[in-house]
């Protein structure tokens, strides 16, 4: 296997992983408690790793979870006290465990064989070299078996409790009452994710996981509005994030993390942008169509209570516009048919007194 | 300006309305939330704003305020467009519009109504607390002056707000559904407050979400449905014609799963039989 | 003290004080995570105004920070302004992307792929041991008219924060005052991160505000208590850092900040968590007492009046309490002498004759109360008069008797004792 290709699989597995659970995180606002789980890991990792002595994934796996599950815990229960906001709770936590996770590793790195720079970013860069033994033989790269091991769990996870993610995502109320237990669905999503985030630490590191979990889910849902398109559409977003991301590192001889990290803010970018139904561009335009549309309907209604056409300068005295805006605005209406010049003046049409009918706006008396 | 009386009608002494709104329309993102509306409200009175949720009801105070922008139209307080009248005007948003967990106490809250006065580097002093204290005694609040807002209830937090209102001594008062969960005991301090101001010559336009209520609370009205349905005085235009109009056509789901009942209502006498 | 000492606690203690003041107002408007995202984001100005400088001139970094902090804050603004995105992505979203661009910057400059991290790290972690004078000098120019403007301004942020309607109402430019609270905040942000560093920032924004608020319900007292108490962290984590052998200052920092979150949250007076602890048991343990009197004066009845004696068994299958409360409970009055333990059992001294009848009492009149004006029949009045008994104080039983015209038998049948009695 090249290393180009290790790494993209490598990448993509966890791009994967993330973007099927953070599409959850971003529906139930919680974007921030995966930030915050992904530093608060942590002191789980070193904890693993002063008990078991050795690096090996397992119990690094599990301290995290443990730790990701102490976490959300935490969060709620200050919530829950009324004493401090949600937001404040997070804010509160995570920087709490880190602390005590960097003093463990400070205090006994030299037990500990943990280059708290990997954790923290990661290098994808080496994972082609580190290959998994098992029984004497070579059996590819050991991130590879993980972030692959990983995914594959996160797959059965979102299958199988799909009906009670979505219900619980969307109506935890209903969720609660049909015996979905909202809370236990919660907390194996946040372990989900704690798994994940460590497990992913290798690859893009603790402070770029929050990328993959965020930005790519995020642009989805600008782009739809169901739930299983969207889970697809991350996953496939965070792909590309991947692989182009693998591209602009090996062209600027960069970080490939860093690079996945900014071409998911291209994609989300993009999306923010361009996006046919939310898209800041597709907003705008709808805005200004409803404007004009607004104005002709204002001058439509008086020009049906005038009675006899009406000549253009009264037209700009009532209103009050500029000469340029009321000009477009009678081009379109006369366009569309809704008004016609007569008399040295203009009036509405029969089609435009169909237009008001329609707009529901027949009732309305239009006072001078 | 209008000759028609079921719109704002200009006040039969002749005196100038204390809110002249023309033409305004506002949207919110893309819909449409005030639609065309014209209206005049009479100086001196008691004028509630009435209609279904969504009618816009606080976006036209709002609007009138300056607080969200207009579309079309515009708005005249006593004349004068609102930021050169804003001494005389005075506001009460709804109550959950604000965080009552914030640390602050009674007193605080109303002395914040002096702020207008103050300026932007002058700190409220004796003079101005004591200004404070005597609204929240107008309102039977004294004794709660230096209670936390949070630990006040519904009622009490409502009558905070009205405090502050009165410390800024307005013209003219915009509140936004006063009454709203509200007890018994304060509905009728309000009311009692409300009549005094008027009778102090201020006028008081208020968002007001109890029908039952607004024929013996107010004695003027504009109803609203996006759209102006009608505007003047309870007794003549607070009638059960306008009312249909503004909110007839807006069934509830209650009322057409009420609709749908009756029309299954034969078969079921058929099952049975 | 070492001048190195000295820079430290004086860096840290300065930072500790903006954070909690400017931390309190982050923490009302709810923008506490604002603050991590701003710290994440301010990643790539950094890199550049080193690039473009070619210097490490504090002065420089810091404008390159400020600069990305606040394209993080506006980022974040239209986003969720102008998308269905909400408040937490958004933040998550500025935060990972302009930190990997940041890095993406910083490892092309340094031109290999690992990258040489040890620049990074002094801004993930922050390295306040090597806080020079000239930093502080910039910490202190930025800083002190920073705080400047939150004394002279307090009113206005104050009502801001409240109330935003109303302040747009008063005149007040809202929008330009939100813009330069949050200004304000990244300013903060900004000049903290060599000291504590990107991913610890927040705390110092937090902990000290969150703490604070625990102690009073006045702003003007919060906010510089904020101030105290991270100016006070500061120095205690710098001064630990020094102290203990191969302890980061940043973390110091931070879970010193954390301690006194924790035990403002556990000892403060009113809202402290210990307090209501006690207070809710004070009031159970009150409660039992007080049925308990009432048990042994009904079983007096029972007997013709007077006080008996009652076996500890026979009061157990009265009540449905477990046994080490009623003990206690027991415990409690006969330390107050108002019960005597006998060898046939317990008894009510004289005192706790009074006691019980005045418990008693106030049960029957309420009694009598819901079934004359409500008309509830004689189950329902006493399930709620055994709640009420321990409620009702004395101007209201007074005032309770009065309405009922000094009433002498209950719904039950059974004598009101008078006031005083036996």
């Amino acid at each position: 296997m090249s290393p180009a290709v290790a790494i993209l699989l490598v990448g993509g597995a966890v791009a994967a992983s993330c973007a099927l659970l953070g599409t959850f995180l971003v529906l139930r606002r919680l974007a921030l408690l995966g930030d915050a789980i992904s530093h608060s890991v942590l002191p789980g990792i070193a904890i693993a790793f002063l008990l078991t002595g050795t690096r090996n994934t397992l119990p690094m796996l599990a301290g995290a979870g443990a730790l990701g599950v102490l976490t959300v815990f935490l969060v709620e229960a200050l919530g829950r006290s009324r004493r401090v906001r949600e937001d404040a709770s997070i804010g509160l936590v995570f920087p709490a465990l880190f602390s005590i996770g960097v003093i463990l590793v400070s205090r006994f790195a030299y037990h500990v064989d943990l280059d708290l720079d990997c954790v923290l970013y990661g290098e994808i860069a080496y994972a082609p070299w580190d290959l998994l033994t098992l029984g004497g033989r070579e059996l590819g790269p050991r991130a590879l078996w993980v972030s692959g091991g990983i995914l594959l769990a996160n797959l059965v996870l979102v299958i199988a409790l799909y009906k009670e993610l979505k219900l619980g995502t969307f109506d935890p109320g209903l969720a609660a009452a049909l015996g979905f237990s909202p809370v236990l669905v919660h907390y194996v999503l946040m372990s989900a994710v704690s798994v994940t985030v460590v497990g992913s630490f290798e690859s893009v590191g603790a402070i770029l996981v929050v990328a993959m979990l965020v930005v790519p889910p995020a642009a989805a849902s600008l782009l739809t509005e169901r739930l299983s398109r969207m889970l697809v559409l991350a996953v496939l977003l965070g792909l590309a994030s991947t692989a182009g991301g693998y591209g602009v590192a090996r062209l600027l001889d960069c970080s490939i993390a860093g690079a996945m990290a900014a071409v998911a803010g291209l994609l989300f970018l993009i999306a923010f942008l361009f996006s046919p139904s939310q898209g800041l561009v597709a907003r705008l335009l709808r805005r200004r169509r409803l404007r004009a549309r607004l104005a002709g309907q204002l001058l439509m209604l008086h020009l049906r209570e005038s009675g006899a056409p009406r000549p253009r300068a009264d037209l700009e005295r009532r209103f009050g516009w500029d000469p340029a805006t009321l000009d477009r605005v009678l081009r379109r209406l006369r366009a569309e048919g809704l008004v016609a010049a007569e008399n040295g003046g203009l009036r509405l049409t029969a089609g435009g007194g169909l237009a008001l009918r329609e707009a529901g706006l027949d009732q309305v008396a239009h006072r001078d | 300006m209008n000759p028609d009386a079921t719109a704002g009608a200009l006040p039969a002494d002749g005196a100038e309305p204390a809110v002249e709104i023309h033409d305004l329309t506002v949207t919110y993102r893309t819909k449409p939330v005030l639609w065309d509306l014209d209206a005049s409200l009479p100086a001196g009175h008691l004028v509630a704003i009435v209609g279904p949720n969504g009618a816009g009801k606080s976006t036209l105070l709002k609007a009138a305020l300056g607080l969200v922008p207009r579309n079309t139209g515009w708005v005249k307080i006593f004349g004068r467009p609102y930021e050169k009248q804003r001494r005389l005007v005075g506001y009460v948003p709804q109550r959950e519009s604000v965080d009552w967990d914030f640390p602050t106490s009674a007193l605080d809250v109303v002395t914040m109504g002096l702020y207008g006065g103050l300026g932007w580097l002058r700190r409220p002093g004796r003079r101005e607390r004591a200004t404070a204290a005597a609204c929240l005694e107008k309102v039977g609040m004294a004794d709660f002056a230096g209670r936390q807002i949070s630990q006040l209830s519904g009622g009490q937090q409502q009558r905070v707000f009205l405090a502050r209102a009165l410390a800024q001594d307005a013209r003219l008062y915009f509140m936004d559904e006063p009454f709203a969960g509200v007890d018994a005991t304060t509905e009728r301090a309000i009311l009692e407050l409300l009549q005094t101001l008027r009778a102090e010559g201020r006028t008081v336009v208020a968002v007001h979400h109890d029908l039952q209520t607004v024929a013996g609370y107010f004695d003027h009205v504009v109803l609203l449905n996006m759209r102006l349905v009608a505007a003047g005085p309870v007794a003549t235009t607070f009638t059960d014609e306008n009312l249909q109009r503004t909110y007839g056509g807006r069934l509830t789901v209650l009322s057409q799963a009420a609709e749908a009942l009756t029309r299954q209502k034969p078969f079921a006498r058929d099952r049975a039989s | 003290m070492s001048l190195a000492l000295r820079n430290v606690l004086l860096g840290a203690s300065l930072l500790g004080m903006l954070g909690g003041v400017l931390g309190s107002f982050a923490l009302l408007r709810r923008q506490s995570l604002l603050s991590d995202s701003v710290a994440h984001a301010s990643l790539p100005g950094v890199v550049l105004a080193f690039v473009l400088t070619g210097s490490k001139d504090p002065l420089a970094l810091l404008l390159g920070a400020l600069a990305a902090g606040v394209a993080g804050a506006l980022f974040i603004l239209l986003v969720t302004r102008q998308s269905r995105i909400r408040e937490d992505s958004a933040f998550g979203i500025v935060l990972s992307v302009f930190f990997g661009v940041g890095i993406v910057l910083l490892t092309w400059v340094q031109r290999s792929p690992g990258g040489n991290q040890t620049g990074l790290d002094r801004f993930l972690f922050g390295q306040a041991a090597t806080l020079m004078a000239s930093d502080l000098r910039l910490m202190a120019l930025f800083g002190v008219p920073a705080l400047l403007l939150v004394f002279l301004l307090f009113k206005e942020f104050k009502l801001l924060s409240f109330d935003r309607g109303f302040a747009a109402s008063l005149g007040r430019p809202v929008r330009a005052l939100e813009m330069l609270l949050t200004a304000l905040l990244v300013l903060v942000v900004v000049l903290g991160l060599q000291t504590v560093g990107i991913i610890l920032m927040v705390a110092t924004l937090v902990a000290p505000a969150a703490a604070a608020r625990q102690w009073t319900d006045d702003l003007a007292l919060m906010v510089p208590l904020a101030g105290l108490i991270g100016g006070v962290s500061g120095a205690v984590g710098a001064l630990a850092s020094h102290v203990l052998p191969q302890m980061p200052t940043g973390p110091a920092i931070v879970l010193v900040a954390t301690a006194a979150f924790v035990l403002s949250l556990l000892a403060a007076p009113r809202r402290g968590l210990v307090g209501e602890l006690l207070r809710r048991r004070g009031v159970s343990l009150r409660i039992r007492r007080e049925n308990l009197l009432k048990d042994l004066y009904s079983e007096g009845e029972a007997a013709g009046g007077g006080r008996v004696a009652v076996p500890l068994a026979r009061l157990l299958a009265r009540r449905d309490m477990p046994r080490r409360c009623l003990r206690r409970a027991l415990r409690s009055l006969t330390g107050a002498g108002l019960v005597e333990r006998t060898p046939l059992g317990l008894r009510l001294s004289p005192a706790g004759e009074v006691a019980a009848a005045g418990v008693v009492r106030k049960h029957r009149l309420w009694e009598t109360y819901l079934s004359r004006f409500l008309e509830l029949d004689g189950d329902h009045v006493h399930r709620d008069a055994e709640d009420m008994e321990h409620v009702l104080g004395d101007d209201e039983v007074a005032a309770l008797e009065e309405r009922l015209g000094h009433p002498t038998v209950d719904p039950h049948g059974e004598p009101i004792p008078p006031r005083g009695a036996p």
